[in-house]
C-alpha cells in the first residue's frame, strides 16, 4: 500500500519535471550572460533591456495584439448575430450550416492556413495585415459560435415573442431579452477566440506574407536563425503573463463558486 | 422566431472562407501554370506523389538491423516515416499520459470540490506558445546543451539527441501530453463512484476493477485523445523545422516547403489533399467508437 | 417469522461519522437466514450508510460486523459473500443487459456454458428472458432495476443488499416489484436486506424492520409489533397514521390523557408521564354522551376503502378513519376500546403536553415538561 503511494506520488512528480523542466530552463536562461541556450555565465537583465528596445518584436506584439483584439471582436459578433439567427433556421440547414462550421475545427490548422492563403492569393489579395485579420477572423467565428450556441439553446423561445408582445421592437427585444441571456457564452467566446488568435502561429505564417510578423512569427525566424537569448526573456514574460491570469481567473470563479454555495445553504 | 435573416451572412461568408479554400485546394494540385500564365489541367502532383525518385524505405532505422531494403517514392517514404512517428508519439503519449490521468483523476475523486491545483499545474505549460515550448527542448537537447552537461557529469556518454527520430518524437510527446491526458481525465473523474463498488460488490479486486469497468469506460476518452494527439503529430512543421536542424523531413514540412520555398504548388497541393483525406479518414476510423464524448472541451 | 435461527450476519454497536457528523450510533442488530429486514427510516437516518457498512464500502469507527459469528471487517467487499442491487441501480454502461448480468460470474471464470446457462435463469426469474442483447440505456426503469436484482442474485449471494431498489419507479411498478422481489425472496431463500423510506412498503415485505432515526436504531421487531406496539412517538408517527397524544398513567390499567380518564391494557409506575397511540381505525364514531370524548367532524375526505376525518376535540385533532360518513359539522363522540389505547415510553419525540391532560393534570405536566428542558423534535 505504502510503496503504491510512493510509486503513484513519483509518477506524477517525474511528468511534472517533464513538463516543467523546459520552461524552468527558458526561464533560467533569461538571465543568462553568455549568449548561449545551454552554458551558464553569470547573471544579467540585459536581455530584458534588449526585448524592450527591440523595434521588430515591439511592434510584432502590436500586431499580435491589434489582430487578436479585432478578430476576437469581429468573429464574436458575427457569431452572436448567427447564433440568433440559427435558430429559425429549418432542422436540415441548421444541420448543413453546423457541418461547415466544424470544418475549419476539425481541418489540420497546416491545412486550413494553406488553403486561405491560396484564396487570397486567388483574390488577388496581397498578404499582409488584412489577410492576416480575415485569417484570424475566419478560425475564431466557428469557435465562437460553438462556444454561445449552447446558451442559445437554453433560451426560452418564448421570450422573444413575450418581448415583441409587450410592445418591443424586434431590435430592442434582441438587445433587451436576447443579449443579456446569452451574455455569459458571449463572454466565453471572446476570452476563448482572443486567446486562440493570441497563440496561433500555423494560419499565421502562410497568410501574413513578408511585410507583417505577428509575435509568433517573429520569434519563429528568431530561433530558426541564431541563438537569441531575448527569446528566452520573452517566453518568460509570457509565461508569467498566462500564469497570473490562469490564476487570477481561477481565484475568481473559486470565490464565486463559494458564494453561491454559501448562498444556497441559506 | 422570424430572426433568421441574421444567420444569411455567416453562411455566406463559410463559402467564401470555408468552402472555397478547400476546393481551390483541389483545384491547384489538379492544375499547373502553363509558361504562358494561364492554368491547365494536370496530374503531375499526384503523379510525382507515386512516381518520384525512389529512395530506401526509412522504417526507423529497422531496415538496418532487419537489412531489407525496399525503394519506395520519395513522397511515400516521407508519408510513411511521418506516419511511424505521428503513431510512437500518439502511443508514447497513451502509454505515460493514461496513468497520470487516472492519478490526477483519483486525486480529484477523494478531494471532491474546489479546484484542483494540480490540474491546474497540469495546464499552464499548455497555455504557453507552442513554438516557445518546443523551442525550449533546443536547450535541453542540443550536443552540448543541458541534458548531455548533466550526462557528462555523472561520467555517462553524451548522446545525440537532436535531428533524430528521439528528438522530434520527444518534441511531439511533450507538446501533444495535455491532449492526451485532460480528454482522459475528464473521463474519468465522471466514471460513477457507484459502478466501480458495483464491480467490487460483485467480485472484482482492484486489478479487475479497472480492466473490466475503468478502462472501458474511459475508453471514449482515449480515443478523443489519440485523436488530438495523432492529427497535429501527423500534419506539424512546426517541430520538425525547429527540433530537425533543416534535414529532417515529414509531410508538414515537406508541404510547408513546397508552397513556401520551392514554389510547386501543384505537388504541394496534391500533398495536401492527400493528407487530408488520410487525416480526416482515421479520424473518422476513431470516432465510430467515441459514443457521444465531449472530449475536446475540456481545453480550455 | 425466523425467530429461533441463529443469525447468519450481525452489527455490533456500529458507530461512523462523517467528519464530526455522527452518522450512526450504537448500531445492533441480528440478521436471520432467509428474513426479509428492512431499515426504515426517515432520509438522510443513516440508512445506505449501514447497509455499505454491511458490503464493505465503509469501515465502521467502532463496532463490529459478524458473518456467521466471524468479523467481516477486514474483508474486502470483492471477497464478502453478499451482492448489492445499489440505490441508482449502477448497471454497467459499456456492457449489455447479458454481460451486466455474467459480470460476477465471469470474474469466477465460469465455463461459458454454464454463464449462459444462469444468466438466462436469472433474466427469467425476472422477468426479462429475450434482452440479453438490450444496452443498458435502452431499459425503462423498472426493467434496468430487473437486471440490477439479475445481476446479484446470479452470483447465488447468501445475502442481498437492496438499497431503495424501487424508489425511481411509479406507483402501479413500485406495487408490482413488491409483490415481485417478495416472491423471489421466497422463491429462492436468500436473506434480504432492504432499505426504504416507505413504511407501508416496509410493512408489507419484511418479516422484521428495523426503524431508524438520525443515526439511532428506535425499534427492531416484526412490522406488526411495530405498528401495534410503537416502542415511542416516533416509530408511532412514522409507522402510520396515528393519533399521538402526551397523557399519565394513574395506576395499573387506568390512563389520562385528552382530558379524560380511560381504562387500558397496561400496567405502569402509577403517575408516570407517557405517550399513547390510537390507530385512526380503531376509532368508533357515535352520537354524542355526556361525559365522553366529544367533537366537531372538520373534514371528510374519501380515501376509496374508508372515510379519512378530523373530528376537533377541546382544540385536539383526531384523525378518524371509518367506512361510515360523517358530514362535516357533525358533533360526535369519539369510542374506543382499552385494547386500542397503545402506551408507550416518553421520548424526545413526544407531542406538546399543554393542555391535553384533564384540568387537575395540567399544573403537574407544565411544570414535568419545563423540568425536562429542550425537548427536542
Ligand atoms: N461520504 C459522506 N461524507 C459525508 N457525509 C455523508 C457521506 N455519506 C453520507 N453522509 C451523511 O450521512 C448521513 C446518512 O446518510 P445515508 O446516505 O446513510 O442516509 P439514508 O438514510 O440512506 O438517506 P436516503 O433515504 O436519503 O438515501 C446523511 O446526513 C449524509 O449527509
Ligand atoms: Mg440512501
Amino acid at each position: 500500500m505504502k510503496l503504491g503511494r510512493a510509486v503513484r506520488g513519483s509518477y506524477l512528480s517525474l511528468v511534472f519535471v517533464f513538463l516543467y523542466a523546459p520552461v524552468a530552463v527558458l526561464i533560467v536562461f533569461s538571465f543568462n550572460a553568455a549568449k548561449s541556450r545551454s552554458v551558464w555565465g553569470g547573471f544579467t537583465l540585459e536581455w530584458y533591456r534588449k526585448l524592450f528596445s527591440n523595434a521588430e518584436i515591439l511592434s510584432s506584439l502590436r500586431v499580435t495584439l491589434i489582430v487578436a483584439l479585432l478578430s476576437a471582436a469581429i468573429a464574436t459578433l458575427v457569431a452572436t448575430v448567427t447564433c440568433i439567427g440559427l435558430d429559425g433556421l429549418t432542422k436540415r440547414r441548421r444541420a448543413v450550416v453546423m457541418n461547415l462550421t466544424y470544418v475549419p475545427i476539425v481541418n489540420p490548422d497546416l491545412v486550413t492556413g494553406i488553403s486561405l492563403m491560396l484564396l487570397f492569393v486567388f483574390l488577388q489579395l496581397p498578404l499582409g495585415f488584412v489577410t492576416l485579420l480575415l485569417a484570424h477572423v475566419a478560425f475564431n467565428i466557428p469557435y465562437a459560435i460553438l462556444s454561445i450556441l449552447p446558451k442559445m439553446k437554453q433560451l426560452d423561445r418564448h421570450l422573444y415573442e413575450a418581448a415583441l408582445d409587450l410592445g418591443a421592437k424586434p431590435s430592442q427585444a434582441i438587445a433587451r431579452v436576447i443579449l443579456p441571456e446569452i451574455m455569459p457564452g458571449v463572454v466565453t467566446a471572446m476570452i476563448l477566440t482572443f486567446t486562440l488568435s493570441i497563440d496561433d502561429f500555423v494560419i499565421s505564417y502562410f497568410t501574413s506574407g513578408a511585410s507583417v510578423s505577428n509575435l509568433a512569427i517573429t520569434i519563429y525566424s528568431m530561433a530558426r536563425k541564431s541563438v537569441n537569448p531575448q527569446i528566452n526573456a520573452l517566453s518568460a514574460l509570457m509565461f508569467l503573463t498566462v500564469l497570473v491570469l490562469l490564476l487570477v481567473v481561477n481565484f475568481r470563479s473559486n470565490r464565486d463558486l463559494g458564494k453561491t454555495k454559501e448562498g444556497r445553504t441559506r | 422566431m422570424r430572426l433568421r435573416w441574421l444567420a444569411y451572412p455567416y453562411v455566406l461568408w463559410t463559402v467564401v472562407f470555408t468552402v472555397a479554400p478547400l476546393l481551390l485546394v483541389a483545384w491547384f494540385a489538379f492544375t499547373a501554370v502553363q509558361p504562358d500564365g494561364s492554368s491547365a489541367f494536370t496530374l503531375d502532383g499526384f503523379r510525382s506523389i507515386v512516381a518520384g525518385d525512389r529512395v530506401p524505405l526509412d522504417l526507423l532505422g529497422l531496415q538496418e538491423v532487419f537489412g531489407l531494403t525496399v525503394g519506395v517514392p520519395l513522397y511515400v517514404n516521407v508519408f510513411v516515416k511521418s506516419l511511424q512517428i505521428a503513431l510512437l508519439s500518439t502511443l508514447a503519449c497513451l502509454l505515460f499520459g493514461y496513468p497520470a490521468a487516472y492519478l490526477l483523476a483519483r486525486r480529484r475523486a477523494r478531494q471532491r470540490g474546489g479546484t484542483d491545483l494540480l490540474l491546474l499545474l497540469f495546464v499552464i505549460p499548455m497555455w504557453m506558445n507552442a513554438l516557445l515550448r518546443t523551442y525550449a527542448w533546443l536547450a535541453l537537447l542540443e550536443p552540448n546543451g543541458i541534458v548531455n552537461t548533466v550526462l557528462a557529469a555523472v561520467g555517462l556518454p553524451k548522446g545525440q539527441f537532436l535531428y533524430n527520430d528521439f528528438g522530434i518524437g520527444l518534441g511531439m510527446v511533450y507538446n501533444y501530453l495535455p491532449f492526451m491526458v485532460l480528454p482522459i481525465y475528464s473521463v474519468l473523474v465522471k466514471v460513477d463512484r457507484s459502478l466501480v463498488e458495483a464491480a467490487e460488490d460483485l467480485g472484482a479486486d482492484r486489478r479487475r476493477v479497472f480492466t473490466r469497468v475503468v478502462l472501458p469506460l474511459s475508453m471514449p476518452g482515449v480515443m478523443s485523445g489519440v485523436n488530438m494527439v495523432f492529427m497535429p503529430a501527423m500534419t506539424t512543421f512546426l517541430i520538425p523545422n525547429l527540433l530537425g536542424g533543416g534535414r529532417y523531413m515529414l509531410i508538414g514540412n515537406v508541404i510547408e516547403r513546397q508552397y513556401m520555398i520551392a514554389r510547386d504548388w501543384t505537388t504541394a497541393s496534391a500533398l495536401s489533399i492527400v493528407l487530408l483525406v488520410f487525416v480526416l479518414a482515421s479520424m473518422r476510423f476513431m470516432t465510430r467508437y467515441e459514443k457521444g464524448n465531449e472530449g475536446g472541451g475540456v481545453l480550455l | 417469522m425466523a425467530e429461533g435461527t441463529r443469525p447468519i450476519l450481525e452489527l455490533v454497536g456500529v458507530n461512523k461519522s462523517y467528519g464530526d457528523t455522527q452518522v450512526l450510533t450504537d448500531i445492533s442488530f441480528p440478521i436471520r437466514s432467509n428474513e426479509f429486514i428492512t431499515l426504515l427510516g426517515p432520509s438522510g437516518c443513516g440508512k445506505t450508510t449501514t447497509l455499505r457498512i454491511l458490503a464493505g464500502f465503509e469501515r465502521p469507527d467502532s463496532g463490529d460486523v459478524l458473518f456467521e459469528g466471524a468479523s467481516l471487517l477486514d474483508v474486502p467487499p470483492f471477497k464478502r459473500r453478499l451482492n448489492t442491487v445499489f440505490q441508482r441501480y449502477a448497471l454497467f454502461p459499456h456492457l449489455d443487459v447479458f454481460e451486466n448480468v455474467a459480470f460476477g460470474l465471469r470474474l469466477r471464470k465460469t465455463p461459458e456454458a454454464e454463464v449462459k446457462a444462469r444468466v438466462a435463469a436469472a433474466l427469467k426469474t425476472v422477468d426479462l428472458d429475450g434482452y440479453g442483447k438490450r444496452w443498458v440505456d435502452q431499459l425503462s426503469g423498472g426493467q434496468m432495476q430487473r437486471v440490477a436484482i439479475a445481476r446479484a442474485i446470479v452470483n447465488g449471494p447468501e445475502i442481498l443488499l437492496l438499497d431503495e431498489p424501487l424508489g425511481a419507479l411509479d406507483l402501479k411498478m413500485r406495487k408490482e416489484m413488491q409483490i415481485e422481489l417478495k416472491d423471489m425472496q421466497k422463491r429462492l431463500g436468500i436473506t434480504f436486506v432492504y432499505v426504504t423510506h416507505d413504511q407501508e412498503e416496509a410493512l408489507t415485505m419484511s418479516d422484521t424492520v428495523v426503524v431508524m432515526r438520525e443515526g439511532v436504531i428506535q425499534q427492531v421487531g416484526s412490522p406488526t409489533d411495530v405498528y401495534n406496539e410503537p416502542r415511542n412517538a416516533f416509530v408511532a408517527d412514522f409507522i402510520g397514521e396515528s393519533n399521538i397524544l402526551p397523557a399519565r398513567m394513574e395506576k395499573d390499567f387506568e390512563i389520562a390523557f385528552a382530558g379524560h380518564r380511560f381504562a387500558c391494557v397496561d400496567r405502569r409506575r402509577a403517575e408516570a408521564d407517557v405517550d399513547v397511540v390510537v390507530r385512526p381505525e380503531d376509532i368508533v364514531l357515535a352520537p354524542p354522551v355526556e361525559g365522553g370524548l366529544n367533537g366537531v367532524v372538520t373534514s371528510v375526505v374519501f380515501k376509496g376503502v374508508h372515510y379519512e376525518m378530523i373530528v376537533e376535540c377541546d382544540g385536539t385533532e383526531w384523525m378518524v378513519h371509518s367506512t361510515d360518513q360523517a358530514a362535516e359539522g357533525d358533533r360526535a363522540a369519539l369510542v374506543f376500546g382499552p385494547e386500542d389505547i397503545h402506551v408507550m415510553d416518553r421520548s424526545p419525540f413526544s407531542p406538546d403536553a399543554h393542555g391535553i391532560l384533564p384540568a387537575d393534570l395540567a399544573g403537574r405536566a407544565a411544570r414535568a415538561s419545563a423540568d425536562e428542558g429542550d425537548p427536542d423534535r
